[in-house]
């Protein structure tokens, strides 16, 4: 699988697109720190990117990646190299390019700017590991659709769509139903419904290490208690890593099974 | 060499193998004939397994070939279509398949010479055309010294000479005594090399013998009108 | 130095005028405590209390006298009850520290209370380890000038405040600084009192609080990191200028209240970092001119009945919401601000937005009605409503707008 990992990220890091990503993060660093001069302020305009951004770039670059690479998928199956090996390979070489050019891009511009010697090193910590978890559940899932449609249209309709779900009709479905039950008690329905969705569990992970708690209510001091503890930040933790493991789960079974 | 026992395969609700039985022995040339969509290249994939068949089979060597990836160290493919990813060089691309099959020698310089390809080993292979990536194809089949070779649509956008010099290499291979299971259209080119030929005819094996038996069967002077014939009296 | 500089002001204020006697308090000298001081002067002597520990309380003053302490002259109530009580007026009390008062639940102990007084003045003070601090109880034209309240509350039941002043006429609070206790200041029933450059933070409840009282008025203090900034309750003719509110945070902090006030004023205010910025509950016809609202979750939020107020050049940065409303009516104006998220044009560059700007935000809207949808703040879902609400208003009030809004933040130093 390394072998393939490695090919796969050569392969990346020559693409231009993780150029154009990588850049892209930079500017946006760059852009923010310096036209607001308010590293705080940055932090959290940034997590208003990575929450929706991430997510979208990672969707749409696994399936991309997927479909681009048929060809050297193809290559590889007929090679003596393990049928998982080869996609699970494929992943982690995109994901893990992807979240380096996250990290490295916006970190570069922070660091440049001084974040060491910040206070807000630990919100900004906090938002390139959920932006690299984000970016891990994305394109997993991106590989997971594009693995069971053929149909390269087909496939980025569906990736779309996920995207679409998790990042806006959720959190609509999500206020509907807590505006029609709003004469019950919500708080652990709203703890439940956040873990659920990973950009919801993200957003509100950032938002409570932001001091912006406090606007939250009492909803946020039940939140605030959850997560404050070493169970909650635990339990977020694992839901971020099943909601790793289960597509990369789904990519093994299907790759084991599919035919090319 | 190949043992396949009762092979079936369906896509969606397309049955393209029905029931396929077939002994390949060690040594010699057989070609897989059969119309379009008769299920040439679902075998040859089973065999690979990058197709999962339904039910029956596939032993290579008395091994099943099912759950196992290692038996395909004792394979050398040829794709159909020549598609290589676009951001690798050539060097880059033949590095890295001998790097797949490490414990492998790998008489690739040779064939760079044999196809004239030192020119292009510095050139993406998104910029090479169709000829130049077949041949490029060819190298990676052809640089491994595997007892089995399979080769599918060989002559595929070949110019006069490297096509030539694929038929050289073919019989080069033979003479060695490797198994080599060849799928083509152009009839010259089988009947040429061919020492079996294995007729697939909707998802089953209609014929497979030598082409001096075929001809007997069909009663026709020369080659290609035998297959014509067997194409003609099974759609009729 | 500056004891010295008042002692010798004070020295050559009464000595010039001749009827007066100073006494000298000290371990060595022939008064050895206050109280036998203070029963032995006569009105109008000035008492000297040089530095040591003076282990006393209940030390009533019912006659005019000026009690003048050296840098570390403490008075040790020894938490036994009220240290000082004024009964008298024209009496000055400068440079003491007042330390250990004894806490009650059932009478409000003080460092120094003032009874029916008037004229008294009260400066230079420190009080530590306090249960009620400086205690004006139907006290007239004094002062309460430069002291230093620090108490060590923890909680509000068991905590008294720092600055209490009841029934109280014309006083002047200016540049004390109050922390750590339930309220800084608190004013009930008292009329035109002046409350300027006084700092109060980290107190329990309200760094000010106003109750029953009018044309009081508050200007150039600051106010962090309060339980809540300030108070004003049930009031009229309030003046608040130049005062910054910085830092009240937390689930139920604001922080400025407004709760039944009228005719009202609130200019040239900084509301930085606070959960509201100013929460407005039935007030009306108050002006609110050239404030900053910075960075607050809420920069004003308006509950209940609130009539013909008017918002004018205020600046509003980076509030997670501008303005908040729980109703569809709107008595309000609001005219010529400044809004860091209007996103409008100014084709004219009359340094006005060609569009108007609404304030209200549906999902703060949601949010009124019901507080657990807050989780989804800064959600895409939200802002795609919000802009839809932007677009057309359904749910919050659609003539709430600035329809002049400023493109450039409004520069407050020129006034």
């Amino acid at each position: 699988m390394l072998k393939i990992l490695k090919y796969s990220f050569y392969d990346l890091m020559r693409s231009r697109w993780s150029y154009v990503y990588f850049l892209f993060y930079l500017l946006l660093g760059l852009v923010l720190l310096f036209l607001n001069n308010d590293l705080s302020k940055a932090v959290i305009t940034l997590m208003n990117v990575i929450i929706i951004l991430v997510p979208l770039i990672g969707t749409i670059f696994g399936v991309m990646y997927y479909y681009n690479s048929k060809e050297f998928t193809e290559l590889l199956l007929a090679q003596p190299v393990k049928r998982s090996s080869i996609f699970l390979g494929q992943y982690f070489g995109v994901a893990l390019s992807l979240a380096m050019s996250l990290v490295i891009g916006l970190g570069l511009p922070f660091i440049f700017y001084g974040i060491f010697n910040s206070n807000a090193i630990g919100n900004f910590a906090l938002l390139l590991i959920t932006g690299a978890f984000l970016t891990l559940i994305f394109t997993a899932l991106a590989f997971v659709i594009a693995l069971t449609n053929d149909n390269k249209i087909k496939g980025f309709g569906y990736a779309i769509l996920l995207w679409l779900f998790l990042a806006v009709i959720y959190d609509g479905l999500f206020l509907m139903s807590l505006v029609f039950f709003e004469d019950y008690p919500l708080d652990k329905f709203s703890l439940v419904a956040t873990m659920l969705n990973p950009i919801d569990l993200s957003r509100v992970l950032i938002l409570l290490k932001m001091d912006i708690s406090a606007l939250l209510g009492y909803t946020g001091a039940v939140f605030q208690k959850f997560f404050g503890t070493n169970q909650g930040i635990i339990l977020s933790s694992v839901m971020l890593i099943l909601w790793v493991s289960i597509p990369l789960i789904s990519i093994r079974r299907i790759a084991n099974s599919k035919d090319f | 060499m190949i043992s396949i026992e009762n092979l079936h395969k369906k896509f969606g609700k397309n049955q393209v193998l029905e029931g396929i039985d077939l002994e390949i022995e060690p040594g010699g040339i057989f070609a897989v004939l059969g119309p379009n969509g008769s299920g040439k290249t679902t075998l040859i994939k089973s065999i690979l397994g990058m197709v999962i068949p339904n039910s029956g089979s596939i032993k290579l060597n008395g091994k099943s070939v099912k759950n196992d990836w290692k038996y395909r160290n004792n394979i050398d493919y040829l794709p159909q279509i020549a598609n290589f990813p676009g951001n690798l060089t050539v060097r880059e691309l033949i590095r890295m398949i001998k790097d797949l099959r490490s414990y492998k020698k790998a008489e690739d310089e040779r064939l760079i010479e044999l196809f004239k390809l030192e020119a292009f080993l510095d050139k993406k292979l998104s910029n090479l055309s169709g000829g130049t990536k077949q041949k490029v194809n060819l190298v990676l089949t052809f640089m491994f010294d595997s007892p089995l070779i399979i080769l599918d649509e060989p002559t595929t956008g070949l110019d006069p000479i490297s096509h030539l010099r694929l038929k050289e290499l073919i019989t080069q291979e033979k003479q060695k005594g490797k198994t080599i299971l060849i799928t083509s259209h152009i009839m010259s080119f089988v009947e040429e090399v061919a020492d079996e030929i294995v007729f697939l005819l909707e998802g089953k094996i209609y014929f497979k013998g030598g082409i001096p038996a075929l001809k007997a069967k069909t009663e026709q002077p020369d080659f290609e009108h035998a297959i014509a014939s067997i194409l003609t009296t099974s759609y009729a | 130095m500056r004891t010295t500089g008042y002692i010798l002001f004070f020295l050559f204020l009464f000595s010039w005028k001749g009827w007066s006697n100073t006494i000298e308090v000290c371990s060595g000298c022939n008064f050895k405590s206050i109280k036998s001081a203070i029963e032995a002067a006569n009105p109008g002597d000035t008492i000297y209390v040089k530095k040591g520990t003076y282990k006393e309380y209940n030390i009533g003053i019912a006659k005019p006298l000026t009690i003048i302490g050296e840098e570390n002259t403490v008075i040790d109530g020894e938490n036994k009850g009220e240290i000082i009580t004024i009964q008298a007026n024209n009496v000055t009390i400068n440079g003491l520290t007042i330390v250990n008062v004894g806490t009650s639940y059932t009478t409000d102990y003080a460092a120094l209370r003032v009874v029916k007084s008037e004229n008294f003045l009260l400066q230079n003070l420190k009080l530590q380890r306090l249960f009620f601090g400086i205690y004006l109880e139907k006290a007239k034209n004094g002062k309460v000038l430069n002291n230093t309240v620090m108490g060590d509350a923890v909680e509000e039941f068991s905590s008294g405040n720092g600055i209490q002043l009841w029934y109280c006429q014309n006083v002047e609070v200016k540049g004390n600084r109050i922390e750590g206790v339930r309220d800084g200041i608190y004013l009930e029933f008292s009329d035109e009192i002046t409350i300027s450059d006084n700092i109060s933070s980290d107190n329990l409840r309200y760094g000010l609080h106003f109750m029953f009282s009018n044309n009081d008025i508050y200007e150039n203090n600051v106010f962090e990191n309060n339980g809540a900034g300030v108070a004003v309750m049930f009031s009229k003719f309030i003046s608040m200028k130049g005062n910054t509110f910085r830092k009240n945070w937390g689930t139920a902090s604001f922080g400025l209240l407004l709760k039944e006030i009228n005719d009202s004023e609130i200019i040239n205010n900084n509301f930085v970092e606070n959960t509201v910025g100013i929460n407005i509950e039935g007030s009306n016809r108050i002006n609110y001119t050239n404030n900053d609202f910075r960075n607050n979750g809420w920069a004003i939020k308006v509950r209940g009945a609130c009539y013909s107020n008017i918002f004018s050049r205020n600046n509003f940065f980076n509030n997670s919401f501008d303005i908040s409303y729980n109703s569809k009516l709107n008595d309000n104006s609001f005219d010529r601000n400044y809004w860091s998220s209007y996103t409008g044009y100014d084709l004219n560059r009359n340094g006005i937005g060609d569009v108007p700007y609404r304030p209200v935000k549906l999902f703060s809207y949601i949010v009124n009605r019901t507080p657990e949808t807050i989780i989804l703040l800064r959600s895409l879902f939200i802002d795609i409503i919000d802009f839809s609400e932007k677009v057309s208003p359904v749910f919050t009030p659609d003539n709430l707008m600035d329809k002049n809004p400023l493109l450039k933040p409004v520069s407050h130093d020129i006034y």
